[in-house]
């Protein structure tokens, strides 16, 4: 197997497996601060619950972030060495910035408000949460100027042929990765929010199959409680149903963002990056007209097997450019533009090993990019319609005892997750045949092909053993990770508010950790 | 500027790398004395909870200095990781099972859940520990470069007996440091093991790092690094004597300057090189010919300038909050 398409296999495994934890720690830290900060502001148990249970949730999925957040800070440097002295003048800089100012904050201030139940007067731990939560969002900033900047090389002059940056503001301030940076904020709080409202929903399904919570004549809930088990009482259905409705609130605002957020950066892509939205649309000639279902071999590089079964005109320009007349550029124009502007054959040297003087294919994958843009859209839209469902069906208090509905409020916890993995996906597999693209309007000269970006020392066997142990690694992690979140969730609070199993007792010396490992 | 900026670079690594020696330095070796030192559950519960609140900040010391690395000097982060690939991937993996060990022993109540995640931690902090070493001393050694910094030779060019004294040195450091972290910050007979440990043992687990620092001044040494590790010994054998003496705080001040003065003098002797290659000097990274434009070097330097004492004071800060000692008595039941 070609070292370049293991080392890419590489990349996309550690880093979709790694987006799958961040959107979550995003996404949950905001409401974790909200949800402390109405226990703090009103004194209501109901929230103190809600924080504990939340936050042992966040806990547990914010280690596995950091764990396998460490082998992205020096991947670039293991596989891709080539890519790093190409790009790291500019590359290296907000990712040195990551650790420094967000990493460092968000580390330091979890671990302050992890034991820190008791120890901070109560707005001080407050405030640690809010400054772990705030360092998360920082971190996410600084990486996708890192990205944004493969898609959209910006503030750098060409040196030596290898950019030198010139304009860090220019870099902090890419237009790419202003949309994209709200982009992923919006989807991250959709994840958050599809998750909140699923535990919600099931929690409260539990109460009602238990016989706990009963309805009226009028379908209210009128709550219960079961002496029998600890946490089981009047309280706990607020604290569900609040989650809920967090949930379902932050879930909606969350992909309504998404889908403005997304429209202002597919108009930019059309512009920055015309061949990847392009192969997203499986336009294959220049036109107006948008594909809704595309059948035939999508994935073929000349376009030459794809029917567009159902398309509908002026739909496409709007998507691109906000009016129905201005043609769209199909593939089969765009590729003779890229061979005349960046060659049809890879240079030779020792960089491009075997790969020398070989075709470039500046075809992305089609199948993956026209579908990973159509499941991000398609699940994105599918959970913010349940979300308002959801909010719909439980107006009465408390949800239907279908045991199906349950399960498809618990399934749909997924949904966000695969629309934020397959957005990556695409926007990443869409970028190629280039590793860092060029920018067609700015700065001249500047890109690289995937192809010249691996190390050229390090062999297929190491690359294979690597893949192999990291791709071990982390299955074993994914059934560790949702193992004990099960557990957590079917634990419900009292099995974090340990007070509602046993009262504390009132002889209790002042120095027992409130928290330890 | 151009010619000053790469300095004191070098400089903002060296002192990156010596903040995670120190910091993850012990909570590495509390991990490997929860395998050789602890004798009971309690005790391995009161060693971790030692180090629970503070062991994430103290590990990205070590992603600021792979980020600033990065951002300071490509080349070097480019041709140190690439070279060295199957290292590092084990130590990445090593760091992963910890974090995950650390954050999961306590999630179920149950003797052999725990056991498991506990031998992991003490498991992954050796490896991790052993790794960071070896690389650290293959960056002074030098690694087989040619002209554009990439390895010649095989996977395993790097299996040199120098890799093995710096990952020895590493490992033997934390554990003599843990040792007095240990009974710096608990009670009980964790404490009293801990004070022993750093009295009988520590003095022999410094062995390999004096050698490896000693090695490397021997063939690169100047002046005033060889004051440097002058003082280094001196606060070690302190170090050491306080720890005969059951002076917690002497003994943990005295193995910690040792440690500080003793990456410096690393450093110091390794300058101006970052990786020598040893094929040929002419390919060998150096602070001027590995490292960015001064442009970003400058840019870098403001963030840093502001950036690097704010971790301090915070991280200062979250040490003070959590700054009691742990006892069998203050920890709680699992859950």
């Amino acid at each position: 197997m070609d070292v370049v398409a293991i080392a890419r296999w590489q990349f996309g495994i550690t880093t979709v497996y790694h987006f799958l934890l961040v959107p979550l720690t995003i996404g949950l830290g905001p409401a974790l601060v909200f949800m402390q900060w109405r226990w703090v502001r009103t004194g209501d148990d109901r929230w103190y619950r809600m924080t504990r249970f939340w936050g042992k949730v966040y806990l547990v999925n914010f280690i596995m972030g950091v764990a396998t957040g460490i082998v992205q800070e020096f991947q670039f440097g293991l596989a891709w060495s080539e890519y790093s002295r190409f790009v790291g003048d500019v590359f290296g800089a907000p990712l040195a910035m990551e650790a420094l100012l967000a990493f460092f904050v968000e580390s330091t201030f979890l671990g302050l408000w992890i034991f820190g139940w008791q120890r901070l007067p109560k707005r001080l731990h407050l405030l640690t949460l809010a400054m772990a939560a705030g360092a998360s969002v920082l971190s996410a900033y600084f990486i996708i100027v890192a990205n944004s900047w493969m898609q959209h090389p910006v503030g750098v002059a060409l040196v030596h042929g290898r950019p030198r940056m010139t304009d860090v503001w220019a870099v902090l301030t890419n237009n790419t990765a202003l949309v994209a940076f709200s982009h992923t904020i919006a989807g991250s709080a959709g994840v958050a929010g599809g998750f909140l409202l699923g535990i919600g929903w099931y929690q409260l399904w539990k109460r009602r199959s238990l016989g706990i919570d009963e309805l009226d004549a009028d379908g209210r809930v009128v709550p219960g409680e079961d002496p029998a088990q600890p946490g089981r009482d009047r309280l706990d259905h607020r604290v569900w149903i609040n989650t809920l409705r967090v949930g379902a609130v932050v879930a909606i605002l969350g992909f309504g963002a998404v889908a403005v957020t997304g429209d202002a950066q597919g108009k930019l892509l059309f512009q920055q990056q015309p061949l990847k939205m392009a192969s997203a649309e499986a336009a294959c000639e220049t036109g107006t007209s948008f594909s809704v279902l595309a059948v035939g071999d999508v994935s073929s590089a000349s376009c030459a097997n794809v029917t567009n079964l159902i398309e509908i005109p002026f739909v496409l320009s709007f998507l691109a450019n906000g009016d129905f007349s201005t043609p769209v550029k199909g593939v089969n124009e765009l590729i003779p533009q890229y061979q005349r502007a960046y060659g049809s054959t890879l240079p030779t040297g020792s960089i491009y090993g075997s790969r020398s003087g070989a075709t470039i294919d500046y075809q992305p994958d089609m199948t993956v990019t026209y579908w990973g843009f159509r499941i991000m859209i398609g699940f994105g839209g599918i959970a913010a319609f349940a979300a308002a469902v959801a909010l719909w069906l439980t107006r009465k208090g408390t949800v239907p005892r279908s045991k199906r509905l349950m399960q498809l409020a618990v399934f749909g916890i997924l949904a966000p997750f695969g629309a934020n993995a397959a957005g990556w996906i695409f926007t990443e597999m869409g970028r190629q045949p280039f590793v860092v693209a060029p920018n067609p309007t700015g700065v001249d000269g500047v890109s690289l092909f995937t192809a010249a970006a691996v190390s050229p020392g390090v062999t297929a066997g190491e690359l294979i053993t690597s893949l192999a142990t990291f791709a071990a690694l982390y299955g074993v992690l994914l059934v560790v990770e949702v193992f004990l979140l099960v557990r957590v969730i079917r634990g419900g609070v009292a099995a974090v508010v340990p007070e509602l199993d046993a009262p504390p007792p009132t002889d209790r010396e002042d120095d027992v950790l409130a928290f330890a490992y | 500027m151009d010619s000053v900026l790469p300095v004191v670079w070098f400089v903002v690594i060296a002192v990156l790398w010596t903040g995670y020696l120190f910091l993850e330095g012990f909570d590495l070796g509390v991990g490997m004395h929860m395998l050789v030192s602890a004798r009971s559950e309690q005790d391995r519960r009161v060693m971790l909870n030692t180090i629970g609140p503070v062991w994430d900040g103290n590990e990205v010391w070590l992603l600021t200095a792979g980020g600033a690395t990065f951002a300071a000097f490509p080349s070097w982060y480019a041709s140190l990781l690439s070279t060295l690939y199957l290292p590092i991937v084990l130590l990445l993996v090593a760091l992963i099972v910890r974090a995950v060990a650390i954050e999961f022993a306590g999630k179920v109540d149950d003797r052999r859940w725990r056991r498991v995640w506990d031998t992991a931690m003490g498991l992954g902090s050796f490896v991790a520990a052993f790794c960071v070493g070896a690389a650290l001393s293959l960056t002074t050694t030098g690694l087989p470069l040619d002209a554009n910094g990439d390895r010649v030779g095989g996977p395993f060019v790097w299996a040199t007996w120098q890799a093995v004294l710096g990952g020895l040195a590493v490992v033997g450091f934390s554990l003599a440091h843990a040792s007095t972290y240990l009974a710096l910050k608990t009670d009980g007979p964790v404490r009293v093991r801990a004070g022993r440990f750093s009295a009988r043992i520590a003095p022999i687990a410094l062995l390999p790092i004096v050698g490896w620092v000693v090695e490397l001044q021997l063939r690169r040494g100047t002046a005033v690094t060889w004051l440097l590790v002058a003082v280094a010994a001196a606060a070690a054998a302190g170090g050491w004597v306080a720890a005969t003496r059951r002076h917690e705080g002497r003994a943990f001040l005295g193995y910690g300057v040792f440690l500080v003065l003793g990456v410096a003098a690393l450093f110091g002797a390794a300058f101006p090189l970052v990786l020598p290659s040893t094929l040929s000097a002419a390919w060998s990274l150096t602070v001027w010919n590995a490292s960015s434009s001064a442009y970003t070097l400058g840019v870098m330097s403001v963030v840093a300038a502001f950036g690097v004492p704010l971790v301090l004071l915070y991280q200062g800060w979250s040490y003070w909050v959590f700054r009691r000692r742990i006892s069998p008595a203050a920890i709680p039941a699992a859950h």
